[in-house]
């Protein structure tokens, strides 16, 4: 066997080709995602002088990070906002993701589906800063409810920074909660409900040993679709929170940015992603002891 | 087996979601500077105001050279991408399409700040082109999940009749896959464009301070004088980006029943 053989031969291959065709797209997102992600890692274990980045190898930023009271109150902060958001949207979602697959006849459910994901696809910005016309000092909800005569003083929701987030998130995430309950529920096996009703169980309790038990994966992926943008949200906490109850992503901001402490910026960000990977590990072997507990 | 308290929270839940749509085109036309109930009247001032912004016109203009650029890209990457994984296997494919599909699991401050911060030490100046990189990167695992179900449905005998008949892979991409998979590629194409025109954290920290379509309606809502004409700007995207999803929507189901699949449900 010559080698130009061997060479012809590895072209061919399966393996050669597939690198070849993925090759564009690979070299794209090592460059652009990988590198820069490979870079913050490597400045939140430097030193920052003068908005310059010095060779001077230390954990110092991740000390600061989890002890400097600021940015302990803000991750604080940020991390309850966002386990709020979640709690809120999977519970509102919840049923209806369960009517839509329970109640609503074949043929109109992607109908439905339809429905609950339009809103979704309209402008972000727009739906968000809308919320902000909504809830504040005498907007749409004070100016409806005292033309309606059922409140007598503006309810100005918007100056609670936090239950007006938690009101847009929840509106902003909805579709991607219902969805994957909703495919977890259409999964759930029919003949086991009315297994349980035939034993003599109530519907609730047939809703709470069989239905509820065999849609937690759904519940699980709803979880953490909304937890992980939530938690690195800028948004809505700058327009909605109008900057008064920063969370981590402006913190990250006003580093890199404002303070140019790069050093001190990236780690902030590598504590953001180890936060949503740790909370995306923990739900995930939730999942798993969910899908043994079926077997 | 009907519940009538069921389907009351299903429809109050509807009305919650569509709140904000609903209120966008009543105020867009209500003649008030203020957002707020009783309505004063009808007026198409607010979209008069609109067309007479200089400013917002370099937005649209700006947006739509990101967004038509991002999605071309990205939908190129995903064809790449989404081929190689439903047809090939290659080592390290698992790591290579976890980092593509990556940005979507990553939160997106993440992706434009580590980007932002390898740019500025590289001493590259922030542009439009800067936007479009960072906007290629999001959009491509939607174009691969997209593409990726179009790949899937293709049947491989077709690919090696066409080889049998002579075919080189090149000419049997462009003759047989392509068409096949042609209603894939405009749907890709049409989420990754409204994705694009959608998008703010990007666009707002990797541009250079030009105006951009969704860093400048986030502007201006900070201008109590400026929400109602932004308002009638929300009305027409709205109308725009239901149109494109559904001529998207229109493409997808086409696709599927082209290559002879079962509509297995929407986008998501």
């Amino acid at each position: 066997m010559d080698n130009n053989g061997l060479l012809a031969r590895i072209r061919r291959s399966e393996g050669a080709s597939g690198l070849a065709i993925i090759s564009p797209s690979a070299i794209y997102v090592i460059l652009l995602l990988a590198a820069p992600l490979a870079t913050v890692l490597l400045f939140s274990v430097l030193t920052s002088e003068r908005g310059q980045i010095v060779l001077d190898f230390s954990l110092a930023n991740y000390e600061t990070v989890f002890s400097h009271p600021v940015y302990k109150a803000i991750m604080l902060r940020s991390l309850t906002v966002s386990m709020l958001v979640t709690l809120a949207t999977v519970l509102l979602a919840y049923p209806l993701a369960y009517y839509i697959s329970f109640h609503v006849p074949a043929h109109r459910k992607s109908m439905w589906l339809f429905l609950v994901t339009l809103p979704f696809w309209t402008s972000y910005i727009i739906r968000v800063s809308l919320w902000r016309v909504i809830l504040g000092y005498n907007g749409v909800i004070d100016s409806a409810l005292m033309d309606l005569g059922l409140i007598g003083e503006p309810l100005n929701i918007l100056s609670n920074g936090v239950a007006s987030i938690v009101i847009t998130l929840a509106h902003a995430y909805a579709p991607f909660a219902i969805l994957p309950i909703f495919v977890a529920l259409e999964k759930v096996d029919r003949s086991l409900l009315e297994a349980g009703q035939d034993l003599g169980e109530s519907k609730l309790r047939t809703f709470w040993r069989v239905t509820l038990p065999l849609s937690m994966p759904g519940v699980i992926a709803a979880v953490l679709i909304v937890f992980i943008p939530t938690v690195g949200d800028y948004v809505t906490p700058e327009l909605i929170g109008g900057g008064k109850v920063p969370m981590i992503a402006n913190m990250i901001e006003s580093q890199l940015l404002k303070q140019r402490d790069q050093a001190l910026g990236s780690a902030l960000s590598v504590t953001v992603m180890m936060i949503v990977a740790v909370v995306s590990i923990i739900f995930l072997l939730l999942n798993r002891r969910f899908l043994r507990g079926q077997k | 087996m009907k519940s009538p308290s069921l389907r009351v929270y299903a429809i109050a839940y509807l009305l919650f979601l569509y709140a904000p749509i609903i209120l966008l085109p009543i105020f867009a036309f209500n003649d008030s500077k203020v957002v707020q109930f009783p309505l004063k009247g009808f007026t198409f001032e607010w979209f008069r105001e609109m067309t007479e912004d200089a400013q917002l016109g370099i937005a649209v203009k700006n947006s739509l050279i990101i967004a038509f650029s991002s999605a071309t890209l990205a939908t190129t990457l995903g064809i790449f991408a989404a081929r190689a994984s439903t047809r090939f296997s290659f080592p390290a494919k698992g790591p290579i399409m976890g980092l593509i599909m990556l940005p979507m699991v990553l939160p997106e401050i993440i992706v434009a700040m580590s980007l932002l911060i390898v740019l500025l030490s590289m001493g590259v100046q922030l542009s439009l082109l800067t936007i479009i990189m960072g906007h290629v990167l999001i959009c491509t695992p939607f174009a691969v999940a997209i593409l990726s179900s179009a790949f899937q449905s293709l049947d491989k005998s077709l690919e090696e009749a066409a080889y049998d008949l002579g075919e080189t892979p090149f000419s049997t991409f462009r003759l047989i896959i392509l068409p096949l998979v042609l209603p894939g590629i405009i749907s890709s194409f049409l989420i990754c464009f409204t994705i694009s025109i959608d998008e703010f954290i990007i666009s707002n920290f990797l541009g250079s301070g030009e105006a951009v379509l969704s860093v400048y309606i986030f502007g201006q809502f900070r201008f109590p004088a400026k929400v109602p004409s932004m308002l009638a700007l929300g009305t027409i995207l709205v109308l725009l980006s239901i149109i494109l999803l559904t001529i998207a929507e229109y493409f997808r189901r086409r696709g599927i029943a082209r290559t002879g699949g079962k509509d297995t449900g929407g986008f998501l």
